[in-house]
């Protein structure tokens, strides 16, 4: 049946790029950086975890922690290295900073794109599935793998929104994001709060990236490309908002899936970025945007 | 005065340096260009330099040692033209060897024309490459063609699938499954002619864009035709699609052409989905083709802990090739070499090399044959790559994962 391998196909990889956008809108929501090496660092993940599979032989779930910690170290030091000197700068004039942060990741974003394809090769990798074999949805053979990777995704969404809404650091992320001068007349110290932020960012861009690696396969070639998508997701959905960015991610996967089975996988993206077009003509703030 | 005898001193001793140094030979520069991020690439350079060291080891030729001029393309025909470019005008290169990408080595044929210096590429395949020196003899006769053209890789397959697969399994039709690029054009329009010769008919030919990454509505749609076979033709793509074919468990068998599949590195690439993946290769661990198959693997294995993929052995090959046309020039000049390389015939790794001659639509292009070069059909099997077509060892026989099913006769 078409019309339910598209409604599973397109569920999987849409709460994949949910999970991937999550992170970059709320990096831009609390510390108003716009991560260009994004697409980098979930390849970094994917490429760790596949290291780790095959050099220790380790099982998929051991691979899947390494990978993410390969993303907390990648996005680390994309702070530390990149945007932390650029947003301390006494040179840079406070207007530019956020243009020289964004050239600063892409930059950043080639180096690792390079450096991996300089010891990996740009072949891509693929770790073992978390859990292997086939299952019968609706009369549609699909890798228990995909349904998994839709719970996870979220499940940690749905942690991500009980860490921001229900616990005391959550809610300072909250109000970072918000007006971030207020919070530190009230005491807090902002350098944590972006440190958190960052922390946040690496796990979820890690995650997405290991499970990236067990659907389809990650490949250095791809960093730029999945940049792109999250990029045109955000702000599709609207820059800043979490709510926004899930949407846009369904609407963004289920246009692709859509196109690659009714038209030609190779027309994939097109429709999503013509929709991005037309969105930011109508209503440039995105879909559910408060900017 | 005696500072005049001192002066006098220092510049015989210099005149006699300056002599011995012009009886040590300048070195024979080869230029290698490929794509060093893609596994086809590293073997090329790999296989490149296996080659040259041994050659040096051996004495180099007539006592000059051969030296490597490197350059990554990038997957880039534009970077590949900038380095030939380099290659001959700055660094002084005999002949260049290289490229595994079509459009690349298309994109070179004419400045080896311009430039005068032959270019062999080790790992191309598209037909157009070889057409282009017949029709135009005298401006491309510089360009060699060191690994079968797409048309007889099609051929090869069919060879196979008709002596070997036809005869235990019902193989009666299939879907072609390419990427679209320059070499796959010639290789589907060979497919479509040489499948149905041995009673396979194609039921569709789909060609997927190369930056593909999902292939399930692809494998979907092929699943919905029932074909007894889908006969690939990829190159860029291998990983993706074979760990999604496995994951998905579609339930018909892959066989063709599949390069990156030719890579020792495979099983592990793809963590065991290659297991059944039935592809067309040069040589393998186990086929020996020639006396030198089985210890080129060794020392490649050796030397850089993984066996070799096809552009390992062809650029060996084209090494040796080029050194034995230099010995028979007597001279690294363009036009004797293009001479002294017509005559090859050289028994390397992957058979033996022979070039076809003008009169052939395929100029320059290697001899396809069982007394030249046939090249393999090999199958995946628990973390090896075993040799079933043309000569086998008794106990190799094919072996398809449970999710796939081949029909008996």
């Amino acid at each position: 049946m078409l019309a339910v391998q598209i409604l599973i196909d397109g569920f999987a990889i849409s709460a994949l790029y949910g999970l991937g956008a999550v992170g970059f809108t709320l990096m831009f929501g609390v510390s108003g950086v716009l991560n260009l090496a994004h697409g980098a660092t979930m390849v970094v993940a994917a490429v760790a975890a596949w290291v780790v599979a095959g050099q220790l032989a380790a099982s998929p779930w051991m691979a899947a922690v390494a990978g993410t910690a390969a993303g907390v170290i990648t996005a680390f030091a994309t702070y530390f290295l990149v945007v932390r000197p650029i947003q301390r700068s006494k040179s840079v004039p406070a207007a530019e900073k956020e243009i020289f942060v964004l050239t600063g990741t892409l930059l950043w974003g080639i180096m690792i794109q390079e450096t991996v394809a300089y010891f990996y090769t740009d072949n891509p990798k693929s770790v073992q599935p978390l859990i292997a074999g086939v299952m019968q949805i609706g009369g549609v053979r699909t890798p228990i793998n995909e349904l998994l990777i839709a719970v996870i995704c979220w499940a940690v969404i749905g942690l991500l929104w009980l860490l921001v809404h229900r616990s005391k650091a959550g809610k300072v992320l909250l109000a970072a994001s918000i007006n971030p001068r207020a919070l530190t007349l009230l005491g807090f110290e902002l350098s944590r709060v972006y440190l958190s932020v960052w922390a946040i960012y690496g796990v979820l861009a890690g995650i997405a990236g290991v499970l990236l690696a067990t659907f389809l396969g990650a490949s250095s070639a791809q960093a730029s490309q999945l940049t792109a998508s999250a990029f045109s997701i955000v702000v599709l959905g609207g820059l800043g908002s979490v709510a926004g960015s899930l949407l846009a991610a369904y609407v963004v996967g289920y246009l692709e899936t859509l196109t690659a089975y009714l038209i030609s996988p190779t027309y994939r993206s097109m429709p999503a970025l013509v929709l991005l077009v037309i969105v930011l003509y109508v209503r440039p703030r995105g879909l559910l945007g408060r900017r | 005065m005696r500072g005049f005898a001192l002066i006098a001193a220092a510049a015989l001793a210099c005149s006699a340096a300056e002599s011995v140094q012009a009886q040590t030979k300048e070195p024979i520069r080869i230029g290698v260009i490929a794509e060093e991020s893609a596994i086809g690439g590293t073997g090329i350079v790999n296989g490149a330099h296996l080659a040259v060291d041994a050659i040096n080891a051996a004495g180099g030729v007539d006592g000059r040692k051969l030296e490597i001029m490197q350059y990554d393309d990038h997957s880039s025909a534009a970077d590949a033209v900038r380095a030939f470019q380099r290659a001959v005008s700055q660094d002084k290169v005999v002949a260049v060897i290289g490229t595994y990408i079509s459009e690349v080595a298309l994109a070179l044929e004419p400045w080896a024309a311009r430039t005068h210096v032959p270019f062999i590429t080790s790992g191309a395949a598209s037909n157009e490459i070889s057409r282009h020196i017949h029709e135009d003899y005298d401006k491309n006769k510089y360009t060699f063609h060191e690994y079968m053209t797409s048309a007889f890789i099609a051929d090869s397959i069919c060879d196979s699938v008709k002596d070997l697969l036809q005869r235990k399994y019902s193989i009666k039709s299939a879907v072609v499954l390419s990427e679209d690029a320059a070499w796959t054009t010639p290789l589907d329009a060979e497919y479509l002619v040489c499948l149905p010769k041995i009673g396979v008919k194609v039921l569709d030919h789909i060609r997927f864009s190369p930056d593909t990454s999902d292939f399930t509505p692809l494998y979907n749609k092929i699943e919905g035709e029932k074909p007894d076979v889908i006969v690939t033709g990829i190159s860029h793509t291998g990983v993706q699609p074979t760990v999604q074919w496995a994951q998905q468990q579609v339930p018909i068998p892959m066989i063709g052409m599949s390069s990156q599949a030719t890579s020792g590195t495979f099983w592990k690439d793809t963590n065991g989905a290659a297991a059944g993946i039935v592809t067309f290769s040069v040589a393998a661990d186990g086929a020996n083709l020639t006396a030198k198959t089985q210890p080129f693997i060794n020392d490649y294995i050796k030397r850089f802990g993984e066996a070799p993929n096809y552009t390992a052995y062809t650029t060996h090959d084209a090494v040796n090739v080029l050194v034995q046309a230099v010995k028979r020039a007597g001279s690294t000049d363009g036009e004797k070499l293009v001479a002294a390389l017509e005559q090859t015939d050289y028994v390397g790794t992957i058979g033996r090399v022979q070039f076809y001659g003008r009169d052939s639509q395929f100029t320059h292009a290697m001899k396809y044959g069982p007394e030249y070069v046939t090249g393999i059909m090999l199958q995946w099997q628990n973390a090896k790559q075993v040799t079933l077509w043309p000569k086998a060892s008794p106990e190799a026989k094919f072996s398809f994962p449970a999710f796939t099913q081949l029909q008996k006769p």
